[in-house]
């Protein structure tokens, strides 16, 4: 099979061949290929050093790859293998060719750091189940889920609902809404809405923001006059883009807390995470990249887990039996608790971590909020309010 | 079933005719409790007589597993210090520091006393250490985050747990190999072995489970859910467990549960599940099998339990996350 000129490919065999005293020849290994956006907009080197909360910290292969190194033992000793390729697009055209490839390629998994879109079109390109690693937005789950498409990024609203139950633990019940220019903020404030009402919050106002230096604009860009006419417990801001919202704190009128995209943040992971075994995690990928292990890390570690988690549930395959694994078998991601793919949405339920970027504050869900079968279902959308309508 | 919060009221209230109960096969118990800590370089004292902190011991810094050696000295494991505190509980004083590798959690001894097996964390490896030099004799690579170390009784072969496989390596001591793999429940913590030796009994954290390898085959030949009424499974998390010298009886702490579970290792069922502290992490019995100490990682406190009554009699407080314990009368 031919590659498209854009897409460099990478092999990678995480296999059982030089076990000591066990020649043993693994069985046709798991194919997986990881499809991510080059270049990526949000890798840029700038964007990189400022170390945005929540934004990735590095090329998603990374994390996978770790992954894949450590559960080399578990692999050898079902006699199972993993062999992971790299490809990279540069549209969503060249994502779909590049999945199609990797399908002819006898491909048996997907993996996505891509757009939104351009995962859509790589699920529908292809038979095979696809991992969502890179994009949280909430119609990959709900309108726009697909059946063979699961996310081990935590949604908008799982992270939404996190930092909700937080503020209601604390009893801090008016918020003041901040919300950004672009379209992914004016989406995600909806979604903030949504978890705001589900939780009993009241939202005293929403005010648009605006960076900007204009002093005719000052009323859209001044923190102390965006803040200033409304009593609230916490700010809550919604930036994507994060250089508003991290010169927030401290700045407003009233003495409160800032949470949101800069303050008290809801992610998925943090180096700095203590318990459950997470340091060694941390430390583990530190190594092997010289950089701090961060929630988008942890998204595409976890992905690697799965892929390992399913080789190992069936080292010979045959793909459908694969499938069937990697949206079944229970992960173990550090946070304390098995994680599973929610049979509705494709979703790992998993906690979710409070940080202030310094360490990590709390966890979500957060302890005293009740849920008929799960705790961990309080986060995102739960089964009854039926989101999404496709069949698995 | 036990009321516990009775219990608890009962002995807030110092009700004398229970506290009797409890201190009256106290008075066999001369001797000293020492408690790990994680955050605290320091081991705390534990009275057995009166179940108070009699005072502390500074250490190595993230004190783990803790074990009384064959020539009846303390020996620490300290994650952080990269090393093993050997400490005289007679002085209460430090005797020397072993270098453990990197990262050492838990380890065990030869039965001559000569070898440490210590797991190296980080590394993912097992290493073999003289106890006498501190040199290191051997490393054996594992899976990753290697936890609980257990070594036969006839001392040859060595059983090494990794969370992050889900195995627990089999490893020929003599030739340093790892001779089998054997697949368990999620996160395998820590291991103990029927006194006949026929059986090594695991505790899978996220698996709410126990499993039962057989010696013989190395194969698992059962496997044991742990339950607690009110409680989802993925709240029981188990860790830490012991087994009484006649087999008869396993103690396993149920971590995040903030139980202990009693259970008839014939059986294979839990007899009595007692309510301790929170994160019920590491359990140790004392000589004379009356109490059981079950130490509790997130309430920095140790729970006294009266075996034969299957009921708390005292929360003593320690260091900060506590890890593990030992007794020495």
């Amino acid at each position: 099979m031919k590659r498209r000129a854009c897409s460099v490919g990478v092999a990678l065999l995480f296999a059982a061949l030089t076990a000591a005293g066990q020649a043993a020849v693994a069985a046709a290994p798991l194919k997986a290929t990881l499809v991510s956006r080059q270049p990526d907009p949000r890798l840029e080197r700038a964007r990189l050093e400022r170390q945005f909360l929540g934004h990735p910290g590095g090329p998603a292969s990374e994390g996978v790859e770790v992954a894949l190194d450590e559960g080399q033992f578990e692999l050898q000793a079902a006699d199972a293998a993993v062999a992971l390729t790299k490809q990279s697009a540069d549209s969503l055209e060249a994502a779909r060719a590049a999945a199609q490839a990797a399908e002819k390629a006898g491909a048996a998994v997907l993996l996505t750091d891509l757009p939104a879109e351009w995962t859509l079109a790589v699920v529908d390109a292809v038979k095979l189940p696809v991992i969502n690693i890179g994009d949280a937005s909430d119609r990959l789950r709900e309108q726009d889920c697909r059946a063979r498409l699961l996310h081990t990024m935590p949604s908008e609203r799982m992270r939404a609902d996190a930092l909700a139950q937080t503020l209601v633990s604390r009893k801090w019940m008016k918020v003041l809404l901040l919300v950004g220019p672009g379209a992914q903020d004016q989406s995600r404030a909806v979604t903030v809405q949504a978890s705001l009402k589900r939780y009993g919050l009241q939202v005293v106002a929403t005010r648009p923001f605006k960076l900007s230096a204009d002093p005719r604009e000052r009323d859209l860009a001044n923190p102390l006059l965006l803040t200033a006419g409304s009593a609230y417990d916490a700010v809550w801001v919604v930036d994507s883009d994060g250089e508003f919202a991290r010169a927030l704190p401290y700045r407003t009128v009233l003495p409160r807390p800032v949470v949101g995209d800069a303050g008290l943040v809801a992610l998925a992971w943090h180096a700095q995470f203590e318990r459950y075994g997470a340091p060694q995690v941390s430390r583990r990928f530190a190594k092997a990249t010289g950089r701090p292990m961060t929630a988008s890390d942890w998204s595409a570690w976890l992905a690697g887990k799965a892929l390992v988690a399913a080789a190992v549930a069936a080292p010979k395959g045959p793909a459908a039996t694969w499938a069937q694994a990697l949206a079944k078998t229970p992960l173990d991601g550090s946070k304390g608790v098995s994680l599973t793919f929610r049979p509705w949405d494709g979703q790992l339920r998993q906690p979710v971590l409070l940080s202030d970027g310094q360490g990590v504050v709390s966890q979500a869900p957060v302890e005293g909020v009740l849920h008929p079968s799960n705790a961990l279902d309080t986060l995102g959308a739960d089964a009854g309010e039926q989101k999404c309508k496709t069949t698995r | 079933m036990i009321d516990v919060r009775k219990v608890a009221r009962a002995v807030a209230g110092a009700a004398l005719p229970l506290l009797g109960l409890g201190l009256g096969t106290a008075a066999s118990a001369q001797g000293t409790a020492y408690v790990s800590s994680e955050k605290d370089p320091a081991i705390t004292l534990i009275d057995l007589a009166t179940l108070s902190v009699k005072g502390t011991i500074p250490t190595c810094n993230r004190g783990r597993h803790i074990q009384v050696t064959t020539d009846r000295l303390i020996m620490l494991a300290c994650s952080e210090s990269n090393a093993a505190d050997v400490i005289d509980p007679a002085t209460g004083k430090s005797l020397r520091r072993i270098p453990l590798g990197d990262e050492p959690e838990a380890f065990d001894l030869s039965p001559d006393g000569k070898t440490i097996y210590v797991s190296n964390e980080d590394e993912g490896a097992v290493s073999f250490i003289d106890a006498a030099s501190g040199k290191r004799l051997k490393s054996i690579k594992v899976g990753k985050e290697p936890e609980g170390v257990k070594v036969s009784a006839d001392g040859k072969t060595l059983y090494v747990t990794s969370e992050a496989a889900s195995l627990v390596h089999v490893i020929d001591i003599d030739s340093g190999t790892v001779v089998k793999n054997v697949k368990v429940g999620k996160r395998p913590r820590r291991m103990a072995l029927t006194p006949d030796g026929k059986e090594l009994w695991v505790t899978n954290e996220l698996d709410a489970s126990v499993s039962i390898i057989a010696i013989a085959t190395h194969t698992v030949v059962g496997s044991l859910k742990l339950e607690v009424k009110g409680a989802r499974s993925e709240d029981i998390t188990p860790v830490g467990i012991q087994i009484s010298r006649d087999g008869s009886r396993a103690f396993v702490a149920l971590g995040r549960a903030n139980h202990v579970a009693f259970i008839d290792v014939a059986q294979r069922k839990v007899t009595h599940l007692v309510l301790v502290g929170k994160r019920a992490w590491n359990v140790t019995l004392d000589k004379a099998e009356a109490r059981l100490y079950v130490v509790n990682g997130l309430s920095d406190d140790v729970t006294v339990v009266d075996v034969a009554a299957a009921r708390p009699i005292k929360s003593v407080p320690v260091g900060r996350v506590p890890y593990g314990l030992v007794v020495v009368e």
